[in-house]
Parts: C-alpha cells; sequence; structure tokens
C-alpha cells in the first residue's frame, strides 16, 4: 500500500499559539522536568540518610542562591503540573470541554499554580526560617 | 487447512498492545499524588531551614517516614508511566524506543529504592 503521496494536515508551526495548546505542551514539558527535581528529592533524602557532612553539602547547596532559584523553578513546575493534571483529570471523565470552560480553567490552573508557589515560599522564608 | 483467524491481529497484536491499564495507572496514580505533593511541599517549606536533627525528626517520625514512602513509590511510578509516553511519541526508531522505556523503568525503579531505603535508614536508625 502507497502511502506517501498522501496529503498531509498542516503541521503544529503554522498555528498561532493559544491558552490552550501552550498550556497542554507546558504540561509535558513540566512533566519531564521534574523528573530531574525527583532526582534532587533522591538526592536530599539519601544525603540526610548518610550522615551530617552529607547532609550539610546538600544544604549548602539547596540552600544557597542558585539552588533556591532551582528550587523556585521546580516548586512552579510541580504546582502547574499538578493544577493543570486536575483540570485534565476533570476532561478525562468528560466534564469542561467547551471552549469558553477550557480557557477559564486554563487561567484558574496557571493561577492557583502560582498562587500555590507564593505561598509555599512564604512559608519557607517565615514558619521554615529559609 | 489454517484454523487462524484475523482476530490475532487484535488480541495483544493490534497497535496498542495493551488496553487502558496504562492509561487508568496514570490517572490513579495522579489523584493519589494530589494530596500527597500538597503535604510535602509544605512539609518541606516548614522545614526549609531546619538543621540535619530536625529534619531527620521529621523525616523519621511515623506518619511522615510513611507519607514520604508513599510519596517516592507513587511519584516514580506516575513519573515513568508519563516518560515512557513521552519517549513513544517522539523516539520512531523500535529499537531505541523499547530500550530507552527499559532503561527509564530500571532508573526509575532504583530511585524509588534508593528514596525508600533512605527514607528507612532515617526512621530506624542508621
Amino acid at each position: 500500500m502507497q502511502t506517501d503521496n498522501r496529503p498531509l494536515s498542516p503541521h503544529l508551526q503554522v498555528y498561532k499559539p493559544q491558552l490552550t495548546s501552550v498550556m497542554s505542551i507546558a504540561h509535558r514539558i513540566t512533566g519531564v522536568g521534574l523528573s530531574a527535581g525527583v532526582l534532587l528529592l533522591i538526592y536530599w533524602l539519601v544525603a540526610a540518610a548518610s550522615g551530617p557532612d552529607a547532609y550539610a553539602t546538600a544544604r549548602s547547596l539547596l540552600g544557597g542562591f542558585l539552588g533556591q532559584l532551582v528550587l523556585m523553578a521546580f516548586t512552579f513546575a510541580l504546582f502547574y503540573h499538578l493544577c493543570n493534571g486536575i483540570r485534565h483529570l476533570f476532561w478525562d471523565a468528560g466534564k469542561g470541554l467547551e471552549l469558553q470552560t477550557t480557557y477559564l480553567s486554563g487561567y484558574l490552573a496557571l493561577g492557583a499554580g502560582i498562587a500555590l508557589t507564593v505561598i509555599v515560599w512564604i512559608v519557607a522564608y517565615t514558619a521554615g526560617g529559609a | 487447512m489454517s484454523y487462524r483467524t484475523p482476530v490475532k491481529q487484535a488480541l495483544g497484536l493490534g497497535s496498542a498492545k495493551y488496553g487502558v491499564q496504562h492509561w487508568w495507572v496514570q490517572r490513579v496514580t495522579a489523584v493519589a499524588l494530589v494530596p500527597l505533593v500538597v503535604w510535602f511541599a509544605f512539609g518541606v517549606a516548614v522545614h526549609a531551614g531546619a538543621d540535619y536533627e530536625t529534619v531527620r525528626a521529621w523525616i523519621g517520625s511515623p506518619i511522615t517516614a510513611v507519607l514520604f514512602i508513599a510519596l517516592i513509590a507513587i511519584t516514580c511510578h506516575h513519573m515513568q508511566l508519563g516518560l515512557q509516553v513521552v519517549i513513544e511519541d517522539y523516539v520512531h526508531a523500535r529499537g531505541p524506543q523499547i530500550a530507552t522505556i527499559v532503561l527509564v523503568k530500571f532508573v526509575s525503579a532504583i530511585l524509588a529504592l534508593a528514596g525508600i531505603f533512605a527514607v528507612l535508614r532515617i526512621a530506624l536508625g542508621g
């Protein structure tokens, strides 16, 4: 069966980026990125289990300016993936698929992701004394 | 004469290879991770500036240790399921695709075991 002469649908780059499409690919990008966050979490736990010296190294690495910046990025990726993931779960249940609702839930997920990130870091700087 | 029917094309050999198991487990782990991740993020934030002994006392307390183990196991499972789909989408050559997926599964399992072992060591003393 010859298939190489069939017309192809226009590819991704001809479409204007929209909130819905950008948030969709961002879900995947944050998901892949968070795998590196898992690596960091396991490193932190292993360091805490290894002894005071290993933990001091991990603490200075993650607690420094650059470390905190990286952790902030991971915090947002985590909460974005979480909030947008809940949006996906509603879609999986067949709810909220109308165009208007997808935009509303999109802004809601994005806003909640940012808000949770800010709140966690306020907690870290006040209650945690980071 | 052959008794084989076209059904062999559908049973475990179609393009999907399996049913909805992968999709379903991805969702179930996602639901489980919602409360766990919120607990984890705020728990770590509260202990952001804490010293070695305080952090170990927190990780090692029974409830925290169990929640950490659940978080690690479910996160690593959710992670390897997600990465598998990404690899299936972007790595087209069959050989490298299978090799990468197997590698991801092995690394995810080792990470989960390392994390769980670390929590148990802190909790049970050592």
